[in-house]
């Protein structure tokens, strides 16, 4: 107690008085810096934020959406390309035209939404700070941070056309993949195209994800770093266009996002594949590295 | 660097150095798109030279010759084809002459504005036009001695041939679309001997070409009528042909020595021919006759078979380029024998761009046949009944497999006309396969023997091999059908016979079937007037033996390095990070003598960008048991302080050891800290109790050695603490914040401004906690701007201003310099006293701190 009588004012907590008289000194923690923030608790502290729910939710509603509107609406028409009427065929053929749809714009902002958001956020609810001080060493959080929305970005990469398969095999039955070159897959040449297109796809997305973790940890503001990421992918898109670039456009990041459709010749044509994969491990390597560069010296005023 | 920096700071000079990159970046973007498309400096210049004459009658060339920006240069003669002028070929002599050959266009015999009339290929004619046209190039100063060359589409190829047949100045030819024997090509007979049928739509068209439409038709030095420029013996040996659907003698020699095919065991230029995969004119098995000729004679010959031809009109493009860089590969020497065939499968990719089915072009080492190559077949068999097909009388309805200048342009076209059949019933028989196993790549010429009986001494067939798709739907490979006529025959007895199935590049896919299909009619070619019936069977088994390829993608270059360069760029990434990051670590050492020490800090400075110092140089240390207080005015470098002193922020100079160990970002002592450093920092959507808990969590130490209870006693949030934080006002915030500190009860606590926001008596709350935390032993640093708090709960104080300590030590020391004061129960006795002693004293009211007086008011709390 202190000098002055204060025990008729301040006995408020005077439990915590006592508790605090019986504590004896401290000592050191048993404290492993290779435990802090384990991915279970990332993990929690990701999936009970209202986006990734939302985000999840969407990609759950999207093919129903689809399957209602082709079943509503009739075939698609005589010019229609042959991977849009090939829709209608089979669960197969409707998640491939799913993933055609979304790859482009819907699957890179889920995909910079999770990855943008992990850093930008703690850093705008000041709670990045407590958790460096606790200390969570730098380079772990990133790595904790990134293995958690890239577990999540592949997550959503997957379960929209497995979702999609899912819908359009209720909707219009089980045949195998057909291909727009003429052929069908039967057997398991088609579960093994998909499980090629996916990883493709996840692979593709890499560069989306690394610029966007890198945009997290320079910025302060979430949506700074999701739409510099989007943007970043509407810019490749643009000059990707522009025949006169060629052949500088191969190194663009979104300039082999499609080639995916490969494995719809039989058999299976990887080349474009290859290239694609090469350019995307490029760019992930230099944004990731300038990202735990960056976050490694960075003074944090947030 | 820092200069840069300078310049950037004010913000106009930032507008404008982001429009100059902008500008920068659009000069480079335009640059490089400039010299990436190139530009080209060909000069065009016409003349009119001297050719054959006709008869009496001088005969003049419209010609133009492209020169190149180097010169002397090879050249190229190039020949129109049948129909139109030299306007035709200025495309492709621009992009021959900026390839950088000298190019001599022009307007052959009875076309456009030269003179003379149309021979069609005559040796006395057109070839001794060209023959002078080579003459006129041979002596430019602008054209390399002894490279000339002859290239030409259709009618310009054959007469290329014709003229390195005639004239060995030209030293290379390149052939597009062109005829081998025109007999096979205009009256086609795959099978038997003798002439074939008449191929009509086509061979009328061709022939209308030559006429002009309109005024010319009335001009009186023209032919016979219905002529137009055409030679009045060539016109009549036409006419009478097609009117009876057989060739006449006449017609037959003229279309001999007209036909590469007579001359070319006199060619001994190499040999470029580019035949197109959608041409029923002069299909790829005109080019497979002359190159075999030309191999057999010994002259090297490289074969391409293209997408486009006379039926769709397109691809001439990439015949050019094949052409330009034969004539290089020839030019340069670097010509051998053995040449890489290049063929296109249609519908063999799926377009990454509209997710439709596009081309891919495949090459192969060699030509099946040519120079060693092996040619490879596979074998299918068809089964059927034998089956009765009729001839109508007058020739309709007919089966329409395909209408020049429209076939095979898009699929749906060909499943319309795939439809269409079924309106020339009776017609056709079919003989369908077991399915296909595997892929199956035909390019080349398929055969089959049929046994044929007719109802009368001739029979007129067209043959065909369909693809069927398992969904029913079938292809007729490029639309072609090979036509059979056969003469002599016994009516009512059969005949075997050999046929010779259209030339295709097809892919038949696993699981497919092929259908060989045998129609009476075709509405391209002549069909007899007479009612005719026939019966079709199998012969040989049925056994279709079909010539394979196969090749790889032209441009596939070596992907996998792509690949491999990419996960090489990783691993040194990864690399150089892990070497960066280590670095830094290794730079600071522990110092064993402050192990006692929880905080010491030593000559700490921290400089911004500009500048601006905002810790110049602090050193103060901090001993157990010690209440800490960091007093100082706004801007005095407190909270910088303890932001390093927590790892935030990394300092310019001087060092930070808690417990003798270095502070870094990171560092493991920090566990031993607990930290409240300018105001809260929650999850809004959790709880408090969840906040608290995934914090702790997050440290991955257990669960029991954080003290949940007490922290959130010290809270004091009562049943809000299972609220959302985001429902908080800024004092329970405030308190949940320095709950989470004392998580764990750390051993050194850093409070930055913990009063703020708090009311007197939670502040007076604090002040006892902070007291008795202090009492076990524990360090407590707090900073503050409010003297009479610092006053009332720190034993030790250290006074900063703008980033300097000015004084240090216990608040005893530092605040206690005042005076003494004496206390006495009776103020009038005492001054009596004092002033009968003769001492002036004065009376001044005692004042009760303003805290003390408000927190009697307001009473305890609970």
């Amino acid at each position: 107690m202190s000098e002055r009588e204060l025990s008729r004012v301040a006995a408020t907590h005077r439990g915590i008085h006592q508790r605090l008289d019986q504590l004896d000194a401290g000592r050191a923690p048993a404290f492993d810096p290779h435990r802090t923030l384990r991915l279970r608790i990332e993990l929690i502290r990701q999936l009970k934020r209202r986006r990734t729910q939302i985000a999840f939710a969407l990609l759950l509603v999207l093919p129903l959406g689809i399957a209602v509107a082709f079943k509503l609406g009739g075939s698609a028409g005589d010019n229609a390309p042959q991977l849009v009427s090939l829709a209608v065929d089979g669960g197969y053929n409707f998640a491939l035209f799913t993933e055609f749809a979304s790859v482009g714009f819907l699957l890179v902002v889920v995909v910079a939404l999770f990855c943008g958001d992990t850093v930008a956020s703690e850093a705008s609810w000041s709670s990045l700070r407590y958790l460096l001080a606790q200390p969570v060493p730098r380079a772990r959080l990133l790595r904790q941070k990134l293995i958690v929305a890239a577990g999540l970005s592949v997550a959503a990469n997957v379960v929209l056309p497995l979702w999609a398969f899912l819908v359009g095999g209720a909707f219009f039955g089980w045949a195998p993949a057909h291909s727009p070159v003429g052929g069908d897959f039967p057997g398991s040449g088609s579960p093994v195209r998909m499980l090629v297109i996916v990883a493709y796809v996840c692979i593709s997305l890499t560069v989306v994800m690394s610029l966007a973790f890198l945009l997290s940890v320079s910025v302060d503001n979430p949506l700074g770093a999701v739409g510099g990421a989007v943007m970043l992918v509407v810019v490749s898109n643009i000059l990707d266009q522009i025949a006169a670039l060629d052949p500088y456009r191969k190194v663009l990041p979104t300039h082999f996002n499609y080639a995916w459709v490969d494995t719809l010749s039989s058999p299976i044509r990887w080349d474009d594949m290859y290239r694609g994969a090469g350019v995307a491990l490029v760019y992930a390597a230099l944004f990731l590295g300038l990202a735990w560069l960056r976050f490694d010296r960075k003074d944090i005023t947030s | 660097m820092g200069r840069v920096r300078e310049i950037l700071a004010s913000r106009r000079s930032r507008w404008t150095a982001a429009l100059a990159a902008v500008v920068l970046v659009a000069a480079v973007v335009s640059i490089v798109a400039a010299a990436v498309s190139g530009s080209s400096d060909v000069r065009v210049s016409s003349r009119m030279i001297t050719g054959t004459p006709e008869g009496r009658q001088a005969v003049q060339l419209d010609t133009s010759l492209y020169l190149p920006a180097h010169t002397p240069a090879p050249a190229v003669l190039l020949s129109q084809g049948f129909g139109g002028d030299k306007s035709g070929l200025d495309g492709a002599a621009r992009t021959l002459a900026g390839d950088g050959f000298v190019v001599l266009t022009y307007t052959a015999r009875g076309f456009g504005r030269s003179g003379g009339l149309i021979h069609f290929a005559s040796p006395d004619y057109e070839v001794k036009d060209a023959q002078a046209l080579v003459s006129y190039l041979a002596g430019l100063p602008q054209v390399q001695k002894n490279h000339i060359a002859a290239a030409g589409s259709s009618y310009g190829g054959a007469l290329s041939l014709l003229l390195a047949a005639a004239d060995h100045r030209v030293s290379a030819v390149a052939a597009d679309i062109t005829w081998n024997n025109l007999s096979q090509a205009l009256f086609p007979n795959f099978a038997g001997q003798g002439a074939g049928v008449f191929k009509r739509l086509y061979a009328g068209s061709l022939f209308g070409n030559a006429v002009p439409s309109g005024e010319a038709q009335r001009g009186t030095d023209l032919g016979p009528p219905g002529c137009g420029r055409f030679a009045a013996a060539v016109c009549t040996a036409y006419q009478q042909s097609a009117a009876h659907g057989t060739p006449t003698a006449a017609m037959t020699k003229l279309m001999n020595q007209a036909s590469p095919a007579t001359v070319v065991d006199r060619i001994d230029a190499p040999v470029l021919l580019t035949q197109g995969e959608q041409d029923s004119l002069f299909p790829l098995s005109e080019a497979d006759a002359t190159a075999r000729e030309l191999a057999a004679h010994g002259t090297p010959v490289r074969v391409v078979w293209r997408r486009g031809g006379h039926d769709t009109g397109t691809g001439t493009g990439s015949a050019t380029a094949a052409a330009s860089s034969w004539f290089h590969t020839v030019f340069d020497g670097r010509v051998t024998a053995k040449q890489p065939w290049r063929f296109t499968e249609q519908a063999g990719v799926v377009s990454a761009n509209t997710g439709d089915a596009s081309e891919q072009t495949l090459q192969a080492a060699g030509y099946p046949g040519i120079a060693g190559t092996p040619a490879r077949t596979r074998t299918v068999t068809v089964s059927g009944p034998a089956q009765p097909i009729s001839s109508p009388a007058g020739g309709a309805p007919a089966v329409i497999t395909g209408i020049p200048g429209l076939g095979g342009i898009s699929p749906a076209f060909d499943q319309t006309l795939a439809a269409l059949p079924t309106t020339a019933p009776g017609q056709t028989a079919a003989f369908v396969s077991g399915k296909v196993h595997g892929s199956l790549l035909i390019a080349g010429q398929p055969t089959v023997r049929l046994t044929v009986t007719s109802s009368t001494s001739e029979a007129q067939l067209f043959v065909g091999l369909r693809d069927l798709s398992s969904d029913g739907t079938s292809t007729l490979p490029s639309q072609l059908v090979s036509p059979v006529r056969l003469t002599g025959l016994t009516p009512g007895t059969a005949t075997t016979v050999t046929v010779a199935l259209p030339t295709v590049v097809r892919n038949i896919l696993d699981g497919h079937r092929l259908v060989l299909t045998v129609s009476s009619t075709d509405f391209a070619y002549a069909n007899p007037a007479q009612p005719r019936s026939y019966e079709v069977a199998l012969a040989g088994g049925g056994v279709v033996t079909l010539p394979t390829a196969s090749g790889s993608a032209i441009d596939a270059g070596h992907p996998v390095y792509w690949l491999l360069v990419g996960g090489g760029v990783l691993v040194v990434v990864l690399l150089l990070v892990a070497g960066v990051l280590l670095r830094r670590r290794l730079v600071l050492r522990p110092r064993p003598e402050l192990a006692a020490v929880p905080v010491a800090v030593d000559g700490l400075v921290k400089e911004y960008k500009g500048g601006y110092r905002a810790v110049d140089g602090i050193s103060f240390r901090v001993e157990p048991g010690q209440v800490v207080g960091l007093l100082g005015p706004n801007g005095a470098g407190k909270t910088t302080a303890l932001r390093v002193l927590t790892g935030l922020i990394t300092p310019t100079e001087g060092t930070v050891h808690v417990f003798g160990e270095p502070v870094v970002p990171g560092a493991s002592v920090l566990a031993r800290v607990g930290a409240f450093i300018e105001g809260p920092g929650f999850l809004p959507h959790l709880t408090g109790r969840e906040n608290l808990r995934l914090y702790w969590a997050a440290t991955g130490r257990p669960d029991p050695d954080a003290d949940f209870d007490t922290a959130l006693e010290i809270a004091g949030l009562g049943s809000s603490v299972d609220r959302r934080v985001r429902t908080y006002s800024q004092g329970m915030r405030q308190r949940l914040g320095i709950a989470q500190a004392m998580l764990g009860l750390p051993e050194v606590l850093v409070l930055d401004e913990p009063t703020n926001g708090l009311d007197p008596p939670q502040i007076a709350e604090m002040r006892e906690v902070l007291q008795d935390y202090a009492r076990t032993g524990r360090t407590v640093v707090v900073s503050s701007h409010l003297l009479s708090e610092v006053e009332q709960t720190c034993t030790d104080v250290v006074v900063m201003h703008r980033g300097r300590v000015v004084a240090a030590g216990s608040v005893a020391d530092i605040a206690g310099a005042g005076g003494v004061q004496l206390a006495v129960p009776d103020p009038e006795e005492a001054s009596r006293v004092l002033a009968a002693a003769g001492i002036v004293a004065e009376r001044v009211p005692a004042r009760r701190a303003l805290e003390d007086v408000f927190l009697g008011l307001i009473g305890e709390e609970e």
